[in-house]
């Protein structure tokens, strides 16, 4: 596997850790979801408090070549509050479901974060100059005396310690009546979709007073509703295409060329599944909870609940690459429906070349696919490995039987420490890998 | 090959099995429609403005309508007090990934 050692293969060393140490977590620091931006320089998180707090990585330092920089804190925020809809009764949490960086147009940064209801374009821009020396006002605001002002000046700016600071642009509300679940900008900068249950929406980062509906799966009578969306994305490149995935397996491609509503799919991704082997459990099981295109456009990848698709956009009827996650889970279903554990929904990520796919699982573990070697690994995000450029050991379950010296059996893995997010440097071997309400950063280990 | 079959149940049927063992009367769509509509209301909280003033104003002198015929339908005890009101106060504190 991955991670044993030479060739080509990555050794990933354990670089920095975010958080409280305690165990004891608080709700609002549960981390909902993790983003590098496109040069990779910043890392976002989101948590269930609706804040936001986003890491700069400091410039490579030329005594330090064995290692890259580290990334501190830029910039944090709250983002979105809690709200009540007294109307229908509903309770709208804080949570950040997404953030989505951006392309970097001047020297302000911009992203989008989403609750389950509003979408918010914030800028996040530095101040490292303020005036000084105006006429009427002293340094500290204070108007001053005007019978006292016998000269004039013209203000300057001087240098002052760096401000960063964020601040709403748009505000997209009142577009969904089920709860968004993605946003994906467009290729052409301009436009974004936010997807909900049901309804996806288009919009134009300029315009918050509207959005065009692109895909409505509401049936007239809700009784007869078997699928909801889960996840949307849209092309890397072809502006008019977008995929969405459901709660039974699907992936559609829609080409909004085609028709303003893309209620017709123009592509359906498919597995066929094997009638006889069907239970209680296939559909939760087949439900996607993620959807990515790779870089190159040319794959997406889906995430269901034991395991990582790979599909081929001119090849519908099956994946061409499959994945298992945790296989060893499938004879624990019955207990993971009890405990809710089965409707987890793990997100999934590519690296830069589009030749490693990662995920996260139980236990605080988090597995990565090489597509060329056909290689996987399992590692741990865990404070015990803390030592900066210690090489994480790969780790490995033992699903029955004799358990082998440094296996964990399935039945001693904790199901609360899950990681459903994890993201990974657009360029380099640095991944970012979020436990309950931890941040962890691991870098390949550099000669 | 056949027997094999047979022989060997597959692990999610096993765990099927184990699950209707213990929830007898769980539903009949596998797994369909019931989880897809709490998915969709979550979050919807069951309100009655006059019942939370009644508790509010503390009017315990006055009665609240008695239970029907069917004893499950306490509808009165359902609608949240201002006690069991969830304070939603946004968080003041900062993130502790930035402390």
């Amino acid at each position: 596997f991955l991670g044993a050692g030479g060739g080509n293969d990555i050794q990933w060393c354990f670089s920095q850790v975010k958080g409280a140490v305690d165990d004891d977590v608080a709700e609002a620091d549960i981390i909902s979801t993790v983003e590098f931006n496109h040069s990779g320089e910043l890392l976002a998180t989101g948590d269930k408090g609706g804040r936001v707090v986003i890491f700069q990585q400091e410039q490579e330092n030329k005594s330090q070549s064995h290692s890259r920089g580290e990334y501190n804190v830029y910039s944090t925020f709250q983002s979105h509050e809690p709200e009540f809809d007294y109307l229908k009764s509903l309770e709208i949490e804080e949570k950040i479901n997404k953030i989505r960086w951006l392309p970097q147009k001047n020297a302000a940064q911009f992203l989008l974060s989403t609750n389950d209801k509003t979408i918010k374009l914030w800028k996040i821009s530095e101040r490292d100059k303020r005036p000084e020396g105006y006429n009427l006002k002293e340094e500290d605001g204070r108007y001053r005396d005007p019978t006292t002002v016998t000269t004039l000046r013209v203000p300057v700016f001087r240098p002052m310690d760096l401000m960063v600071e964020a601040s709403p642009r748009r505000i997209f509300a009142n577009a969904h009546t089920y709860h968004i679940n993605s946003i994906s900008i467009n290729s052409d900068y301009e436009t974004y979709l936010s997807a909900d249950d049901l309804r996806i929406n288009l919009w134009h980062l300029e315009i918050t007073d509207r959005s065009f509906n692109i895909v409505d799966i509401k049936p007239a009578n809700m009784e007869e509703l078997t699928e909801v969306i889960t996840a949307a994305e849209f092309h890397p490149n072809s502006c008019n295409t977008f995929v969405y995935s459901s709660s039974k397996g699907t992936i559609r491609l829609c080409d909004m060329r085609a028709s303003a509503l893309c209620d017709q799919h123009s592509k359906l991704f498919e597995e066929p599944e094997d009638p006889s082997n069907r239970s209680f459990f296939s559909e939760i099981i087949s439900s996607i909870s993620d959807v990515k295109f790779s870089h190159s456009g040319r794959y997406m990848m889906t995430r269901d609940y034991l395991s990582v698709k790979i599909w081929d956009l001119n090849m519908e009827n099956r994946p061409v690459e499959t994945y298992q996650v945790h296989e060893y889970l499938r004879s624990k279903l019955c207990s993971l429906y009890e405990n809710d554990c089965i409707f987890d929904k793990f997100e999934c990520c590519w690296n830069g070349s589009d030749s490693i796919v990662m995920t996260g699982s139980y236990n605080n573990f988090f597995r990565m696919f090489d597509r060329n070697t056909k290689r996987d690994v399992t590692l741990e995000a865990s404070r015990e490995n803390n030592k900066p450029r210690t090489v994480l050991k790969p780790r490995k379950v033992c699903a029955s039987g004799k358990r082998k010296k440094d296996e964990i059996s399935v039945d001693s893995l904790d199901f609360n420490k899950k990681i459903l997010h994890t993201a990974w440097h657009p360029k380099e071997n640095i991944i970012a890998v979020a436990t309950t309400n931890n941040l962890y950063i691991f870098q390949d280990k550099m000669n | 090959q056949d027997t094999q079959e047979k022989e060997t149940v597959s692990p999610e049927r096993a765990e099927e099995a184990k699950l209707k063992a213990k929830y007898p009367n769980l539903g009949q769509k596998p797994g369909g429609s019931d989880f897809l509509m709490k998915r969709l209301q979550k979050g919807q909280k069951y309100f009655d403005s006059g019942d939370y003033n009644m508790a509010k104003a503390k009017m315990k002198n006055k009665q609240l309508p008695s239970v029907g015929p069917d004893k499950n339908l306490v509808t009165g005890d359902h609608i949240p007090t201002p006690q069991d009101l969830p304070q939603r106060k946004s968080s003041l504190v900062t993130s502790k990934l930035a402390g």
